[in-house]
């Protein structure tokens, strides 16, 4: 069998999914108390121009009818009109990607460079000082609120130490990397720990492993069996957990956008849920499930390529 | 996923609850997590209700004489915010809109995604996959952003945060709870109450559920600790709670517009989030040791 064999069937899986994502959407924005024509009129509602509106929007149709409306207009890239930036949701929502997408890398990347020191010492050393101290650390960061952690860090490097600037996504890559900064850190420091957890557990499954034995055996020096054999394979689990905790940056994301108001995605959700521009919250919505569901079909490919055990748990 | 690393915070925290504790301590070192969490939980609660017998002022009085007090100043321990109001009162006050949450919005959904996942499990069949494709469907949202788009949607108030939780969390324990069930149904208890000529019903909430309840609790210890953070959360994005309410995430969010100058304002609420979050925690870490034992 191909390490590829259980592919078919997660496309399957993904296409489920996927309907299922457009319906979610979909019905989202019917949940709308009240005519969405007047919502869109505000005062300069009248019966005329709200029948057009209904007209325009397919409003008059039966609902199977609008969703097939909906799906034609998705598959164009069309997901309605913002009527507050007077431009298609579409063109307002590509504006924003930039500082979204570069935040959640950044941040990730920040993770891993905390995380990864910290996990493989506290596997290769359980119960030692780094591994009890990374444990209570655990327990109070998943208790503190991740906008409340970037507050406090801009009260402390940004306020009274002047290290970085309160706000903004700064012009060219190497001001993003100085803007950025505690935003990503913020969290990061959330994501790390899950990140020391996933480490810390498979360092301890590698080290049980019989070919660290057969390495050890054949007198190979230990230095050498880590680098080369422990590391490896306990980084490859790295991959997976970036692929399935990405709905959980980008959650960080939306907060932390918010704390330094950044023009990303997140802030441009909840600005629209205060301007109740619908079209929009309704296509950052999809776009973020869309790309949570991409990017772990992504992390399983790329798992399959790394490690060809993977393919083969067909049906997991 | 099958690979044991490959989990999302939930999923983490749900393995730990679901997994055998295999740990030994003495009795007494493994309780102190759970006596500590209830302790701390305890206080909490008690604050708030004894809120107007603690502190004489009131959490919305204006007092325009004395606007933005640093913390220990007389009269007022935690100092006060822009409009004079007292920022001790404030948080005793907003535990109770805090606490509600953590507890009104965790019982509907451990009860409800309870009883799915116990049906799903049980009955199997068709009944099954359209539940759980439901619960996959659920999964693939960014949670935060589909609260958001729901709250949008309603109108922001706090009973509309109420039911956007509602409508999505209760996937977590309907997935736990399946998987429970699915490998209880299989077991001899189940198949001797079977031969009895017991209903289903009765199998399901008087042989499986009292058996396998203690995961589902110890998670919603969890999700209790997640639904805090959420309330504030929202109440920051300014679409839960909304002002004067003295709700622990509105404040946070009031306070950040004095960052420069009155940094208690965004600090203190935040420290109430994280003194109830690990109260919550010690509490699901006392109870996964103690239930674990009690099954041996």
């Amino acid at each position: 069998m191909s390490r590829f064999s259980s592919l078919p069937q997660r496309c399957g899986h993904l296409v489920i999914v996927l309907f299922g994502i457009t319906l979610v959407t979909f019905f989202l924005l019917r949940l709308l108390p009240g005519n969405p024509a007047v919502a869109i009129l505000g005062t300069s509602y009248t019966p005329a121009r709200a029948a057009a509106i209904d007209n325009t929007l397919g409003l008059n149709r039966p609902i199977w009818s609008q969703y097939g409306l909906f799906l034609g207009h998705l598959f164009q890239g069309n997901l309605g009109f913002s009527f507050f930036y007077g431009q298609p949701a579409t063109t307002v929502i590509v504006q924003h990607i930039a500082p979204t997408v570069f935040l959640v890398i950044y941040s990730a990347v920040l993770a891993a460079l905390i995380s990864f020191p910290i996990g493989f010492a506290a596997g290769l050393r359980r119960g030692g000082v780094i591994d009890q101290s990374s444990r209570i650390l655990f327990t109070v960061s998943f208790a503190m609120p991740g906008f409340w952690l970037g507050i406090i860090l801009l009260l402390v490097f940004s306020v009274h130490l002047h290290a970085f600037p309160i706000s903004g996504f700064g012009g060219g890559f190497a001001q993003h990397l100085y803007y950025l900064f505690l935003p990503a850190l913020t969290i990061a420091l959330g994501f790390s720990t899950v990140l020391v957890r996933s480490l810390r557990a498979a360092t301890i499954a590698t080290l049980q492993a019989e070919f660290v034995d057969t390495a050890r055996m054949k007198g190979i020096r230990w230095r050498r069996v880590l680098r080369r054999h422990v590391f490896r394979n306990a980084i490859l689990a790295v991959v997976a957990v970036f692929g399935v905790n990405l709905a959980y940056l980008i959650s960080g994301t939306v907060l932390v956008e918010n704390v330094f108001s950044l023009p990303g995605l997140g802030s441009l959700l909840v600005n629209s849920v205060a301007d109740r521009d619908y079209p929009v919250v309704q296509g950052v919505t999809l776009l973020f499930a869309v790309l949570i569901v991409a990017i772990n079909l992504l992390a399983d490919i790329v798992q399959a390529a790394l490690d060809p055990r993977v393919g083969q748990e067909a049906g997991a | 996923m099958s690979t044991m690393w490959a989990a999302t915070p939930s999923e983490q925290l749900m393995r730990m609850a679901t997994r055998a504790a295999g740990r030994r301590r003495s009795a007494t070192r493994r309780r102190l997590p759970l006596y500590i969490g209830l302790a701390m939980l305890v206080l909490a609660v008690a604050a708030a209700v004894l809120a107007p017998v603690l502190v004489s002022q009131s959490p919305t009085t204006i007092d325009v004489l004395h606007p933005l007090a640093p913390p220990l100043t007389p009269g007022h321990a935690l100092g006060t915010d822009q409009f004079g109001r007292d920022v001790l009162a404030r948080i005793l006050y907003g535990a109770r809109i805090d606490l509600a949450i953590a507890f009104g919005a965790t019982i509907v959904t451990l009860v409800g995604g309870t009883i799915i996942g116990l049906v799903a499990g049980y009955l199997g069949g068709r009944i099954d996959s359209v539940l759980m494709r439901l619960v996959d469907l659920f999964f693939a949202f960014p949670f935060l952003v589909l609260i958001i788009a729901i709250v949008a949607m309603l109108g922001p108030s706090i009973l509309n945060m109420f039911v956007a939780i509602w409508i999505t969390s209760w996937v977590a324990y309907a997935r736990i709870m399946r998987a429970q069930a699915v490998v209880a149904k299989r077991q001899q208890y189940v198949l001797a109450a079977r031969a009895l000529g017991y209903g289903r019903l009765r199998i399901m909430f008087r042989h499986i559920l009292p058996n396998t309840a203690s995961a589902v609790i110890i998670f919603s210890m969890v999700d209790a600790v997640g639904n805090i953070i959420l309330a504030a959360s929202l109440g920051f994005l300014g679409l839960g709670a909304q002002p004067p309410s003295p709700e622990w995430g509105t404040m946070i969010s009031e306070g950040q517009n004095y960052l420069l100058t009155s940094w208690w304002l965004a600090t203190m609420p935040g420290l109430a989030v994280v003194f109830v979050g690990i109260a919550f925690s010690l509490v699901g870490d006392g109870l996964a040791d103690l239930l674990r034992t009690g099954e041996r």
